[in-house]
């Protein structure tokens, strides 16, 4: 479904990602594991053009989409949660979403209001409330709704664990395990392997703008040195 | 009493058509962060605008109001095509570039209407059913200006009705937070921006064509709206458009009975209140502090190292071009290098604040006219001879550049711009009227050089000696650890904080260091005129300095110097050759901010680190 090959990009004349590759099957879900710094929002923002990759090819759902602006690739299909949650904070949670709504592709049930609501209990009582008047966890959850409404094929969740209290990160657990039961691709970064344990099928290291490693969780749970040399602090 | 009441009213009516042109503007501005100096243009060409069509349209109500709203919807539409083959291009350049590629337009468009609608002043109709009074506590009051009064309010619900009640609306006030994460969700922000800017420009043009009736139409309307615009959006808390109502609101009745309480400090009131304003509440009455800047580019300035050689080469012949070229000169070629020479320091005090400290400076003629004023103050009230004179200037400036630089420094962005500008104005009006002690309008004349530095090849040399020394020792102050902590708080000044750097104090120093260099180049000024004038401090000169600065580049050591030279340069042959020498200033300045978004100098150093391969 994506498909990343060669992707390089710059900050100036920094070097940040170097030849990243990575793959999201239909219904999967991918996690980007790595330290702090070590390109896994760059990664995300490059797939979704908000940094001009300076190479590398990105395909999604079968087209190219590298270089393209990151508003014609949000409407090919690829929703994007960035870290710093963004959320408009003088809009209220309806006008939020009401802000990411897009028409659903034809023959796929569309994400509404209610059914967010759903998924995520806790905004349902809040529908007029500003954004910026929301706690932490409360807002992870809005921004996920947020990107959810424009119906995409894909979601790039950047660390939606970070921050947030054990028992929210729990419930954002679940949700995410209730978005992959729905058939939604996922390409989750991540520095907290229990959190990206539990939801993922496959994961990826990233250190220093490079991949390192890949393989299925279990694998990684198993190879006890690449857990020590990428991911303990 | 109701004198009283109907002087409120007025101000009311006044307010109302403030409040389009402010509401255009802020509305503009929360999306695009472009200050919209071609904003007041629009709303000019609103009024011409809708002078043609009431004029040739058949009489009555359908010819008057229809050409009104005709009028609007064409301005819009001529905003639109500024948009899409402009500012589209430029909305990731600095904030400054987009003011300096505004302000071509506004240039262009002075020419524009002076080449279709002529230099005379134009008279409008009166609006049909509106031509009679109303009687109100026993006086009459002008319908049309109750009309006025309802027609604010009603413009601001529907305004409000479209931004809270529509999706439009709330993908605009999206944007308006953090347009990139709007961009993210699949919101094409190109048609945003010029939807959003075809609204703004339709106020802009509504507001010029309903003053017909009430005043002539001429080509001074753009440049007067502005500032009032710029001072209710900036009071009101830029973006805010319940601000930009209360501030129209508290500009409108303070003009009304500032004319009956003070008539003396009508012009300087406005600003006062302004300045007043900003220093109580850094953001205007209603506005936020701007949260963080996403979608911006967020590239770091470039660093500043020694000169390469070529370029020391390149900066020692100019020297020996200045120093032996005025041998062989006549003496209006004199008299326009040592402008050039004045012109150069005066741009390069504005550099220092600009580009090594990060602010902008709106109003940087108060010190320049100050210096002047100081100078030909102490000739005429004091005899003082012209050494003593031109050693009051930078003192006169550089005292008053402590004094407002204290207030100026505290904001950031366009609000420190502003209250720059506003310090300026009152400077300006204080020259213009307290008559008594500077003469007013007519200046102050017989500012003349002793009699050793009458020849003005003298004098010349005078000035270079002195404008060169003051360039090469704000170099110097660059290169300094005064330079160096001026740059790091201009880069985050919380970390320069915390490394034991006073922001604010190296800020402040840098203001009033500017403000003693421009004075010297006042002064300097002043004897080269024979006499000052209000204009010294006026807005004009403040752009001049503004425009000379970013077009030599605000962030190269050469820039101010090149830009000063090339732009005193042309505008006065430009002057010299044609009439409408604005239409071409103008075009040019919008193919350099198209072609050259770092300034000639950014664009030369560009092209040599190229060539040399190490980009």
């Amino acid at each position: 479904m994506l498909s990343v090959t060669g992707l390089s990009a710059h900050y100036g004349r920094a070097h940040i990602l170097d030849d990243v590759a990575l793959e999201v099957g239909a219904g999967e879900v991918v996690v980007l594991l790595g330290r702090n710094g070590a390109g896994k929002s760059t990664t995300m923002k490059a797939i979704m053009g908000l940094v001009p990759p300076s190479a590398g090819s990105i395909r999604f759902l079968g087209q190219e989409i590298a270089g393209r602006e990151p508003f014609e690739i949000a409407r090919r299909g690829l929703g994007y949660v960035p870290e710093e949650r963004r959320i408009f904070a003088e809009l209220t949670v309806m006008e939020n979403l009401e802000v990411g709504r897009r028409v659903a592709p034809p023959g796929t049930a569309p994400w509404t209001p209610e059914r967010l609501f759903a998924l995520f209990p806790s905004l349902g009582g809040m529908r007029d409330r500003p954004g910026g008047r929301m706690s932490g966890g409360e807002q992870q959850m809005l921004t996920i709704a947020r990107t959810l409404m424009g119906n995409p094929r894909l979601v790039l969740l950047d660390e939606p664990s970070e921050g947030l209290a054990p028992v929210v990160v729990e419930r954002m657990a679940k949700a995410i395990r209730a978005l992959k039961a729905e058939g939604l691709s996922i390409l989750l970064s991540e520095q907290n392997l229990h959190f990206a344990r539990v939801v993922s099928d496959r994961a990826a290291i990233i250190e220093k703008g490079r991949i390192r490693w890949g393989g299925t969780i279990p694998e990684l749970m198993a190879a006890d040195a690449v857990r020590e040399q990428y991911l303990s602090v | 009493m109701e004198n009283l009441v109907l002087q409120a009213l007025s101000g009311l009516a006044s307010a109302s058509s403030l409040f389009l042109v402010a509401a255009g503007l802020t509305v503009i501005f929360g999306v695009s962060r472009i200050v919209n100096f071609a904003h007041g243009s629009f709303y000019m060409l609103g009024a011409y605008l809708a002078w043609t069509l009431v004029t040739t349209l058949p009489r009555g109500h359908l010819g008057f109001w229809g050409g009104v709203v005709a009028a609007a919807l064409a301005t819009g539409l001529i905003g639109l095509v500024v948009e899409v083959l402009l500012l589209r291009r430029i909305y990731r350049a600095p904030e400054l570039f987009q003011l300096l590629a505004t302000f071509g337009v506004v240039l262009i468009v002075q020419d524009l209407a002076l080449l279709t609608w002529g230099a005379q002043d134009l008279l409008g109709p009166r609006a049909p059913g509106l031509r009679g009074g109303t009687e109100i506590l026993g006086l009459r009051f002008p319908d049309y200006e109750l009309f006025l009064i309802v027609v604010g309010p009603v413009v601001l619900g529907l305004l409000l009705l479209l931004f809270h009640r529509t999706r439009w609306g709330t993908l605009v006030r999206a944007a308006t937070l953090d347009r990139e994460m709007v961009g993210a969700l699949g919101v094409n922000q190109r048609m945003l921006f010029t939807s959003v800017f075809f609204l703004g420009s339709v106020l802009a043009g509504l507001g010029g064509a309903l003053q017909l009736p009430r005043e002539s139409v001429n080509l001074h309307m753009d440049l007067s709206i502005i500032t009032e615009a710029f001072v209710v959006v900036v009071v009101g808390g830029l973006g805010s458009l319940g601000g930009a109502a209360l501030a129209a609101l508290l500009i409108g009745e303070l003009h009304a009975f500032g004319i009956l309480v003070l008539p003396k400090i009508t012009l300087v009131l406005v600003f006062l209140v302004m300045a007043l304003v900003l220093v109580v509440r850094p953001h205007g009455l209603l506005g936020k502090a701007p949260g963080p800047a996403h979608g911006g580019a967020g590239s770091a300035e470039p660093v500043i190292g020694p000169a390469p050689r070529p370029l020391l080469w390149l900066g020692a012949a100019a020297l020996a071009t200045a120093v032996l070229l005025p041998l062989l000169a006549g003496d209006y070629a004199l008299s326009v290098l040592t402008e050039f020479a004045i012109f150069v320091l005066f741009a390069a005090s504005l550099h220092l604040i600009m580009g090594p400290g990060g602010m902008a400076s709106f109003g940087h003629a108060a010190y320049f006219g100050l210096g002047a004023y100081g100078a030909a103050l102490a000739a005429k009230w004091l005899a003082a001879p012209m050494l003593l004179g031109l050693a009051a200037a930078p003192f006169a400036a550089g005292l008053f550049g402590l004094l407002f630089g204290w207030f100026c420094v505290r904001l950031s962005g366009v609000y420190s711009a502003m209250l720059t500008l506003a310090f300026a104005q009152i400077a300006w009006s204080v020259a213009f009227q307290w008559v008594e002690v500077t003469g007013g309008d007519n200046g102050i004349l017989g500012v003349w050089p002793d009699s050793w530095a009458a020849p003005k090849l003298v004098y010349y040399y005078l000035t270079l000696a002195l404008c060169l020394g003051a360039t090469l020792l704000l170099r110097r102050v660059i290169h300094a650890p005064f330079g160096f902590a001026l740059r790091a708080q201009r880069d985050s000044a919380l970390r320069a904080e915390a490394i034991g750097i006073d922001a604010f104090r190296t800020r402040w120093l840098a203001f009033a260091l500017a403000a003693v260099m421009a004075g010297i180049a006042g002064g300097l000024f002043a004897y080269a005129k024979g006499s000052v004038f209000p204009t010294f401090l006026g807005i004009p000169r403040s752009v001049d300095a503004l425009l000379m600065v970013l077009l030599g580049g605000v962030q190269t050591l050469s820039g101010p110097i090149i830009g000063a030279l090339a732009y005193t340069g042309l505008q006065e042959q430009l002057v010299r050759l044609t009439d409408l020498w604005r239409l071409i200033l103008g075009g040019i300045i919008v193919a350099l901010v198209l072609f050259f978004p770092q300034g000639l100098a950014g664009a030369a150093r560009a092209r040599w680190e190229a060539s040399r391969g190490d980009a």
